[in-house]
């Protein structure tokens, strides 16, 4: 039987698949589980009172991230530092506690590898091409960055995965976005995925699988790559890729737990493979202009709510879908603004740089090099920088960001999920705005009556500056600064 | 896990479109490590305006919820079915839902039923003052007006709430063909088993 074209989608699922059942649903093998504090307790509970073990510790590595303060976590003398609120505190000890006693490798909130479990994953080249990764947080879909099927699940198939190492679904539908062209110059990753998703909607990916294809993803960096897929999710799609290149594999050799030697040589063979097949059906294509993308702001209560920089605020009339104009009307009414606004008049109070979208050393140099010789402006009242992890926060001090930082106003954190979804201390109070390098703009995600607005490393340095939405493309160039 | 067959009663007529997992439950409400209680942080957001139809006397209790397009968007958080669960939400009916949270919804033995936005739309419109009854042995969804609409549901899901399954049982008992799969794997992807760390290169 002569084989029928696949897509890269196609290929790793059918790789995975350990039985296929009559209706389509197959039992599918789990390559990597990555496992936080706040999505696993109940999972772990469970087992222990069904009394079942985990079946492949091995492929489970456990870290903290989403409710660790971002204050320091030991005092001067290396001790560590209880953490406040008890309930994270008990989140935090339940993990610690059910990592060693199900044969877990964890990473200790202490430890230099900390971080966000999506920036940890690639960086600990945990995560690898061609593999399943899933994890108990929507925004897996990151890890499709460097070739990998990723995607997020709920706690019972935390518990499904532990028990028994794959999942049952029913494979995805597929989905083409190609982009086609160049971005122009101070055009981000984060810019293009927010101009995407602003494209197909929030439900537009819905039931599928996204691959992005087109030049601009060949050359764009592994973290341009995660950025892009990590947020797949907000278009809907479970999981989002991006075929593994050189680009990947280089990046990837050497780290902590990639293969090495002659089965790093069989891997990248194998890896070389992972492509989608000329003649490959997608179900759905999406084409996408990469000229005509622009800096991008979202300016209501849901990331497809976007709009260039230099645009204004849509009058809700403006939406041909009746239950979209009243959703329209809604979101102006909370995020305070008046159809017809400019973007870039939109004045704001605080400035968040992180989260697993845009945490990574090159978001960091991407927003220091704005910032480098400038300072906050007077209305910003709170600008933090939250590093995706420890080894981006070393590599970000060794270059001296940290110092250009601080020199602009911000404060300089320690990594973990922090502002992007607000479980720990780190809030935008009520009624404030935020220019925000994170994934969602949902109601209250940034604190209760929060208003963010969605912007790329660049921008969110460029709101720091001037104190509003700006275009980051417009500052003037800055004296260059020793660091 | 309990049987799902028939659920019947009122609905609370929310009709919202995208309503995503951090209104269902914000993030504040997941510091827990229990499934329970989670009901009092359901839809914290829409229920502090007066009027909201989760506070009206008569949706007390209601079994069933109607929703717009695209319901349980966002996170994969599953503490939103639990704290529908919580509520006493036993179905929720709505145009479409995000993948995560139907596969969230059906592991907590919460029926999602997708029907057409004409159709949801007529059913918001009589749950206002009258119950609906959700048939799921037969696929249909009924009003005490002769409106009777069919929907669509994955077999083995249907057989999993009809029965009161436990998948990880059922996948347990393919622990064979696990094995078989995991030596294959062992001989064709040899690096993807037992990762060590070592110090970075």
């Amino acid at each position: 039987m002569a084989s029928k074209p696949r897509t890269l989608y196609e290929k790793i699922w059918d790789a995975h698949v350990v039985e296929r059942r009559d209706d389509g649903t197959c039992i599918l093998y789990i390559d990597r589980h990555l496992v936080h504090e706040v999505t696993s307790p109940q999972a772990f509970e469970a087992l222990r009172l069904a009394g079942r073990k985990v079946r492949r510790p091995d492929l489970t590595l456990a870290v903290p991230d989403h409710n660790l303060p971002t204050t320091p976590r030991t005092d001067a003398a290396g001790n560590r530092l209880p953490i406040k609120d008890p309930q994270s505190a008990a989140q935090l000890a339940a993990l610690e506690a059910n990592a060693p006693a199900f044969g877990i490798d964890y990473i200790d909130a202490t430890a230099p590898e900390q971080g966000i479990v999506h920036v940890v994953g690639p960086e600990q080249g945990f995560s690898l091409p061609g593999a399943t990764i899933v994890c108990g947080d929507s925004h897996t879909a990151a890890h499709g960055g460097i070739g990998a099927l990723a995607f997020g699940i709920g706690t019972s198939e935390v518990e499904h995965v532990l028990a028994t190492q794959t999942l049952q679904l029913r494979p995805s539908k597929s989905m083409e976005v190609r982009v086609e062209g160049e971005l122009g110059p101070g055009v981000t990753p984060k810019d293009l995925i927010l101009h995407i998703i602003g494209v197909i909607g929030t439900a537009g990916g819905t039931g599928h699988v996204i691959e992005y294809r087109g030049p601009v993803f060949e050359r764009m960096s592994v973290e341009g790559r995660l950025t892009v897929c990590n947020m797949s999710i907000e278009g809907g799609a479970r999981a989002g890729l991006i075929a593994p290149d050189e680009t990947v594999f280089s990046y990837l050799e050497g780290r902590p737990y990639a293969p090495r030697g002659e089965a790093w040589d069989r891997a990248v063979a194998w890896w070389k493979m992972l492509h989608s097949d000329p003649d490959a059906v997608f179900d759905k294509t999406v084409v996408i202009d990469a000229a005509v993308v622009e800096p991008t702001v979202s300016w209501g209560t849901s990331p497809e709510d976007v709009v260039p920089v230099g645009g204004t605020v849509p009058a809700p009339e403006s939406f041909a879908d009746p239950s979209k104009q009243s959703a329209a009307r809604k979101s102006l009414d909370y995020m305070d603004l008046e159809p017809g606004q400019r973007i870039e008049d939109i004045a704001i109070e605080n400035v968040f740089i992180g989260s697993c979208t845009n945490s990574r050393i090159e978001d960091l140099r991407a927003a220091a090099d704005v910032l480098k010789g400038r300072t906050k402006a007077s209305n910003v009242r709170w600008a933090i920088v939250v590093p995706g992890s420890g080894l981006v926060k070393r590599q970000a001090e060794a270059e001296g960001l940290d110092q250009v930082f601080t020199a602009a106003g911000f404060e300089w954190r320690e990594p973990g999920c922090s502002a992007c979804l607000a479980m720990n201390p780190d809030k935008v109070p009520p009624g404030e705005r935020c220019a925000s390098t994170s994934n969602r703009n949902f109601v209250g995600r940034q604190g209760p009556g929060a208003r963010t607005h969605l912007v790329s490393p660049a921008m969110a340095a460029a709101a720091a500056v001037t104190g509003r939405l700006a275009d980051v493309r417009t500052l003037a160039p800055c004296q260059a600064v020793d660091a | 896990m309990d049987k799902v067959s028939t659920i019947e009663g009122r609905a609370i007529p929310l009709g919202l479109k995208n309503v995503d997992t951090d209104v269902i439950i914000p993030a504040h409400w997941l510091k827990t490590v229990s499934r329970e209680g989670l009901g009092k942080g359901a839809f914290e957001t829409i229920r502090e305006a007066p009027g909201n139809p989760f506070d009206v006397e008569d949706f007390a209790g209601a079994p069933i919820l109607i929703a717009g397009d695209n319901f349980g968007c966002g996170s994969s958080r599953e503490h939103a079915a639990w704290a529908l669960l919580d509520l006493g939400i036993a179905a929720v009916i709505a145009p479409s839902f995000s993948d995560i949270f139907s596969g969230n919804a059906f592991k907590n033995g919460i029926l999602t039923v997708e029907l057409a936005q004409d159709q949801v739309d007529r059913l918001l419109e009589i749950a206002a003052d009258h119950p609906i009854a959700i048939d799921l042995e037969n696929q249909i969804v009924t009003t005490p007006f002769q409106d009777r609409f069919a929907f669509e549901v994955d077999p083995f899901r249907k057989h999993c709430l009809l029965e009161g399954l436990d998948e990880i049982g059922l996948t347990l008992e393919r622990g064979a063909a696990i094995e078989t799969h995991e030596q294959q794997r062992a001989r064709a992807l040899p690096w993807l088993d037992a990762p060590q760390r070592r110090d970075a290169a």
